[in-house]
């Protein structure tokens, strides 16, 4: 075994990290010739600064941290690319049972179920709140450049809710955020699994939407290596990439989701109890605590409807929300560059045959609640249908 | 002229505001020690992790240290920002230009942020004395696993022995030349070959 196929890669224990850990538990690495030792990461941070040093050859990465740290966005310029997705959607947002009583009775007898209702209910409550003196919501993420933080303010903003002005975002590592939630430090938060069904099952979160439900198909985390990695090592990123492959169909297969969440139940991997973890692989999420359950075929996709193959639309639509909310200037070049992150060239020539766009899938490739349909192709359209923004 | 200009950057240095946030005790504090020592009278450590940004706003530092197994790093994050806060941080050597130094950092497991404009060569001595201390404190660790180590195992062979003295009816010289045999026999350590007496015993109970 070579150096070249002996390969440390870092991850944060969350549901999303599911076909990497299953490619080197269930041994799809091993039949590709490669020897592979996980590393189990507390902070987003370490992982970006582990990766960027090579101390990491790849990691379980936020796809807006890999967007970020190519185009140098606060903090050292490192190109990444992402030649696998390790998950479309997967996220879900939590409020306090006080917040929940509020928006729903905002919602005048409308279903919050509905986004848009949601969003212009939490509108109201934040007029209210203001108009009696009371301190601002507090909303829980779980880094400035995640998926998180752009669902929630998306939503919010859909509703005239400004994210900066009339609410807090602050960041929340996520084993952090059910105990924040419980002891009132946040109102609510947004987080992948298993942190949601945690809240729910203490009785302190109500799961107010998932986020499918605000975007149907949104890039969540990808595999991530360096750029110069990558093309130095282009029979191992092969290897390493059809791995991927295998371990999602494995993982999509109804019948392996015992073995597969006993595997991910361990302490040194996911470590959440396997019936957990399982509810968001089925998309069978229990969202209140008196035992309601909510189900959603694509709660979290991990190789289905073609997740696996980076898509660049997804790209172009973080790139957009880095725009939108003043973190990254509006140009040609960094487009270019925030979209040649995502490398479905890469993801073909491991694993060849993928379709760019399945059945049934938005046909923008986002299919977001409100708002005009994405164009990768004119950011500023994107930008300019919003009336809350700060670039 | 030049000794005063010397005396006034000094000065400046050790007026620097340094915030270690660090949930072991131990560390920090052999930490900041390190910093006193060095001369630095500014330091504040934070052993809690709620309300972390606000604490930190409140002490305002020049340098925050943070060690690598807190989660909280994520959080200091948002202070890269454009925030209405007045200052923001930056990670040290941002520049890259020194990775050996970084790479010394993260594998110290510490990192650092320097706030406002600060030239990093007047942080760079407080960042080697935290990667040292950091380094000494696993050190420490390492060797008290080790002590930690060699008890048990000593703890295990005299369990042993008795075991073996009382079943074969050795003496305590028979009984331990008959452990050191073995080991020496199946290419194990004495240790080891204990553990399986006192495993086997249990069973036979």
């Amino acid at each position: 075994m070579s150096a070249d196929t002996r390969l440390r890669i870092g991850f944060i224990p969350l549901a999303d990290a599911t076909a990497l850990l299953i490619a080197v538990d269930k041994g799809f690495t091993a039949a590709e010739g490669l020897e592979v030792e996980v590393v189990r990461e507390v902070s987003w941070s370490n992982v970006r600064d582990k990766l960027n040093i090579g101390l990491f050859d790849a990691a379980h990465l936020i796809a807006p941290v890999a967007i970020a740290s190519t185009l140098g966005l606060g903090h050292v310029k490192v190109p990444i690319v992402a030649p696998f997705g390790l998950g479309v959607n997967g996220n879900a947002v939590t409020v306090s049972p006080a917040l929940y009583a509020s928006i729903a009775a905002a919602a005048d007898g409308n279903s919050i179920v509905d986004p848009l209702v949601s969003a212009r209910a939490l509108a109201r409550v934040v007029a209210n709140r203001k108009a009696r003196g009371e301190e601002p919501l507090t909303f829980g993420m779980t880094f400035p450049f995640s998926t998180h933080n752009y669902h929630l303010r998306f939503w919010m903003a859909a509703g005239g809710v400004d994210p900066d002005e009339d609410v807090r975002l602050v960041v929340l590592p996520p084993p952090y955020m059910v105990e924040s939630l419980a002891n009132r430090h946040v109102d609510a938060f947004c987080v992948g699994a298993p942190w949601n069904s945690v809240a729910v099952d203490l009785g302190i979160g109500f799961i107010l939407h998932f986020v499918s439900e605000i975007l149907p198909r949104a890039a969540e985390k990808v595999l991530g290596v360096r750029a110069s990695w990558a093309q130095e090592h282009p029979d191992t990123l092969r290897r390493l990439v059809r791995a991927h492959g295998r371990a999602a169909a494995f993982v999509e297969d109804h019948a392996n989701l015992d073995e597969v969440t006993t595997l991910l139940a361990v302490p040194n991997r996911i470590g959440a109890a396997a019936e957990v973890i399982r509810r968001t692989l089925d998309g069978r999420m229990k969202v209140a605590p008196d035992g309601t359950v909510r189900v959603s075929d694509r709660y979290l996709l991990i190789g289905r409807k073609g997740a696996g193959r980076p898509d660049r639309v997804q790209a172009a639509w973080l790139y957009a929300q880095m725009v939108r909310w003043g973190q990254s200037p509006l140009s040609t070049e960094l487009l270019t560059a925030a979209k040649a992150v995502f490398r479905p060239d890469l993801y073909d020539a491991a694993l060849p045959g993928e379709q760019a766009h399945h059945a049934g899938e938005p046909a923008d490739g986002i299919g977001a609640f409100a708002g005009p349909a994405f164009d990768p192709g004119d950011i500023a359209a994107h930008l300019v249908a919003w009336k809350i923004r700060r670039e | 002229m030049a000794w005063r200009l010397k005396t006034a950057l000094w000065r400046m240095d050790h007026s620097l505001k340094i915030v270690i946030v660090d949930k072991n005790p131990v560390r920090a504090a052999i930490l900041e020690d390190g910093l006193r020592e060095a001369g630095h009278v500014h330091v504040v450590r934070i052993d809690e992790t709620s309300h972390l940004l606000a604490r930190i706003y409140a002490v305002d530092p020049d340098v925050i240290l943070i060690d690598l197994e807190n989660p909280s790093r994520d959080v200091l994050e948002q202070m890269f920002q454009v925030s209405r806060a007045v200052k923001r941080p930056v990670a040290m050597f941002v520049d890259q230009s020194d990775s050996a130094s970084i790479e010394a950092a993260v594998d110290a497991g510490v990192s650092a942020y320097i706030v406002g404009g600060m030239r990093k060569e007047r942080v760079q001595n407080i960042l080697d004395l935290c990667i040292s201390r950091f380094n000494a404190f696993a050190r420490l660790q390492d060797e008290l696993e080790r002590t930690r180590t060699a008890l048990d195992e000593r703890k295990a062979i005299d369990r042993a022995k008795g075991i073996l003295m009382k079943a074969k009816n050795l003496t305590e010289q028979d009984a331990y030349a008959l452990l050191r045999r073995t080991a020496m026999n199946e290419n194990k350590k004495i240790a080891d070959v204990a553990q399986s007496v006192i495993t086997a015993a249990e069973l036979f109970k």
